[in-house]
């Protein structure tokens, strides 16, 4: 692939604002027109309007006031599991185990939030939100110490680990920490304490005001603080890293601790703005999303928030396609692997679009350390 | 390095020292398996049947796995593989009533997602990782969108014993007397060993894994081997996505596959990628879910969901104990770059 060279009126210096805003978007926005092009085929194929069923998805996503709502609500757990995945691929590695993390964080948020009592909202809801993130950051370190002191790859380790949280989680709730109230025959834990729930105000969830904060912050971290230097470092070239004096095994475990944190508080706000209790099965899927959402908002922490309402939209407006154009939910599913596909196979999308690539990229590679120490 | 030592050693010392840990397991499984087998005959049968069984998916997705990884490509889409698999297999089965049907319906359809992890990863030199992700989205996205429900098929694939073999005591139950898939699987084993070590394609599939460049300039094709390795891996791995709807099953399930094809990773990397190491190590993991049935049935009072997570902590164990102390292929998960 040549870059070909470089037209002085676009070269690094002299672009403009709205030109780095273009080649941070041009990629992502092309995957998104050719998945939605070839799910309307698919549509078709299977026998559906698909005209008829994006409107109705548009409708169900943007369409009013409440539509907006739960659009924001669906993309709130999708931002912080989309900020956990970008943030720990700029230091190379590859946290599929959001899932797991969002998880814990989900259920400790949970048990904070129905076991304590008395609390005023203003101690209660950021308490169950730490709680929720610390446990996220200790499942996260987990994965961590193991690529540093066994060598074992954080891609198998942190999906293996996913099931064994949805086993733990799944325990706890048809367990110890089960509703035993009567008439409750689920395996769920307790309502939370109105004192440890998130409100919205407006129809805009205060989580997803979180969110946005929690991008802003890691932003500044990634671009603007030593240790977001030492982790962009690590990601490019650990050998350089460990070179220029960095410790790249710290960095390694302490990326991952704070991914699986921001996954955590996920869960948490999950738990506290929307779902209320911690039911297994309910956050099913949302840290997988992260992954699509944090190569859609490449890589960037702040490119993760609209990645994010775009899932959350097609997530929140999937019940009114099915109940105007009757079609299976799942066909959203289908879009966002094709989106996932498309940013990844970013040379398929430049042929069709004829994007021509904005100078060198920072290329970070996942598939160092398979397999070695 | 290794093999110089062992070299000066007299013969005796030498097999000890270089299989000597590998007899002595071999023992113990031995004897252990006796003791069992002459207090409880039905019981040791039973659990080691089902071991077979349990481990025809894993030998096979880490037969997938190694046969990739020794030509250069990492496949961490072996579950969406078979998972995508599993679901074409049971569609084909349910449409024209054969199970052989759908079991070429799976292979095929395991085949050409290989082809696609091979598109992705040797033309569009895409990070293999993040290709071996994509294709298992993709495959939750499709087998659950176009899943029916209450969409059936009538019985599976069903044990075939071997003529007298099969009354042996002993081995007669656990080897032969498996349904097709689980015979294939062994077979599979020892033709891919063959193949790899002992063949002109093995020989250039291990040269393309290790140095292409060096079998580019002698005239390997690099390109064809990638892609001729990694699609016949997905055809194996397609095949362990039939065994688990039409042959262990016999419906198909959202999510199905359950992480076995993260397992077959670890069985793969735990059998120092060769497939004979690779059938041990999924007997292994095998034996272990045979056991965990035989506790549940015993109605010893563990949560299900302990017992069920044992091949998952088992699997990081063995990636946390091994990883490093095997030799991975050198250009493996290394995109080639022609001049």
């Amino acid at each position: 692939m040549s870059t070909g060279s470089v037209d002085p009126a676009v070269s690094k210096r002299s672009k403009g604002f709205l030109i780095k805003i273009w080649h941070a978007i041009n990629i992502p926005l092309a995957a998104v027109v050719l998945a939605l092009l070839i799910g309307a085929i698919i549509l078709l194929v299977s026998g559906a309007n698909p005209i008829q069923a994006y409107v109705a998805l548009f409708r169900g996503a943007f369409g009013s006031m409440t539509a907006l709502g739960r659009t924001l609500e669906k993309a709130t757990p999708l931002v912080f599991s989309g900020l956990a995945v970008a943030f720990a691929f700029k230091a190379g590695l590859f946290n599929i185990g959001a899932q797991g993390q969002l998880l814990f964080g989900a259920m400790i948020a949970a048990a904070i939030g129905f076991g304590i009592d008395g609390l005023p909202s203003i101690i209660h809801v950021p308490l169950a939100l730490l709680g929720g993130a610390l446990a996220g950051a200790l499942y996260g370190a987990i994965p961590g110490a193991l690529k540093v002191y066994t060598g074992a790859h954080e891609v198998i380790t942190t999906i293996m680990l996913n099931y064994i949280a949805i086993n733990i989680t799944d325990y706890l709730a048809s367990g110890p920490l089960k509703d035993t109230s009567s008439g409750n025959v689920l395996a769920r834990t307790p309502e939370i304490m109105a004192s440890a729930k998130i409100p919205s105000i407006a129809n805009i969830p205060l989580g997803f005001v979180l969110a946005i904060l929690m991008s802003i912050l890691i932003w500044w971290i990634l671009s603007r603080t030593t240790l977001g230097f030492d982790i962009r470092t690590v990601g490019l070239n650990p050998n350089a890293a460990r070179y220029a004096g960095i410790k790249v095994a710290f960095t390694i475990i302490l990326t991952m601790v704070l991914s699986g944190a921001l996954a955590g508080m996920g869960g948490a706000v999950e738990t506290q703005g929307v779902v209320g209790r911690f039911q297994p099965g309910f956050n099913i899927g949302l840290g997988f999303d992260g992954i699509t959402i944090a190569l859609l908002g490449k890589t960037s922490p702040l490119g993760v928030i609209p990645a994010a309402i775009l899932i959350g939209a097609m997530k929140a407006g999937a019940s009114q396609m099915q109940f105007d154009a009757g079609v299976a939910k799942e066909i959203v599913d289908v879009i966002q692997a094709l989106m996932l596909f498309f940013v990844a196979a970013d040379v398929i999308v430049r042929k069709v679009f004829r994007i021509r690539a904005a100078g060198e990229e920072e290329k970070i590679t996942l598939s160092t350390g398979w397999g070695q120490q | 390095m290794m093999a110089d030592t062992y070299s000066s050693l007299p013969n005796w010392k030498y097999f000890l020292r270089r299989y000597g840990v590998l007899t002595g397991l071999g023992l113990v499984v031995l004897m252990t398996t006796l003791y069992f087998y002459f207090r409880d005959p039905q019981i040791t049968e039973a659990v080691l049947a089902s071991t077979v069984r349990y481990s025809t998916p894993l030998v096979l997705g880490a037969l997938c796995g190694l046969l990739g990884e020794r030509a250069g490509v990492i496949n961490i889409g072996i579950e969406g593989q078979m998972l995508m698999s599993a679901f074409v297999g049971f569609l084909v089965t349910a449409w024209t009533k054969s199970l052989w049907l759908g079991v070429v319906g799976g292979v095929l359809t395991g085949a050409l997602m290989g082809l696609l992890l091979a598109f992705m990863s040797v033309t569009l030199k895409l990070d293999q990782i993040i290709g071996g992700t994509v294709i298992n989205i993709i495959a939750i996205g499709l087998t659950g969108y176009f899943y029916q429900v209450g969409l059936a098929i009538d019985g599976k694939l069903k044990p075939i014993p071997l003529g007298p073999l099969a009354n042996l005591p002993l081995v007669g139950k656990v080897f032969f007397d498996n349904p097709p898939i689980t015979y294939a699987a062994i077979v599979l084993v020892f033709v891919v060993q063959y193949v790899l070590f002992y063949t002109k394609w093995g020989l250039r599939t291990r040269a393309v894994g290790e140095h292409p460049r060096a079998a580019d300039t002698v005239g390997v094709d690099v390109y064809f081997m990638r892609y001729a390795n990694v699609v016949l891996g997905g055809a194996i791995a397609g095949l362990a996505g039939a065994f688990l709807t039409l042959e262990a099953v016999g419906s198909f399930e959202r999510v199905m596959t359950n992480g076995r094809g993260f397992i077959a990773l670890a069985v793969m990397l735990f059998g120092k990628y060769t497939p004979l190491g690779a059938w041990g190590a999924a007997l292994f993991f095998g034996l272990t879910s045979a056991i965990q049935t035989q506790v549940q049935f015993a109605g010893v009072d563990i949560p299900h969901q302990f017992i069920g997570m044992i091949p998952y902590v088992m699997t990081i164990l063995v990636l946390a104990g091994f990883v490093g102390r095997t030799r991975v292929p050198a250009a493996d998960g290394a995109p080639y770059e022609k001049e």
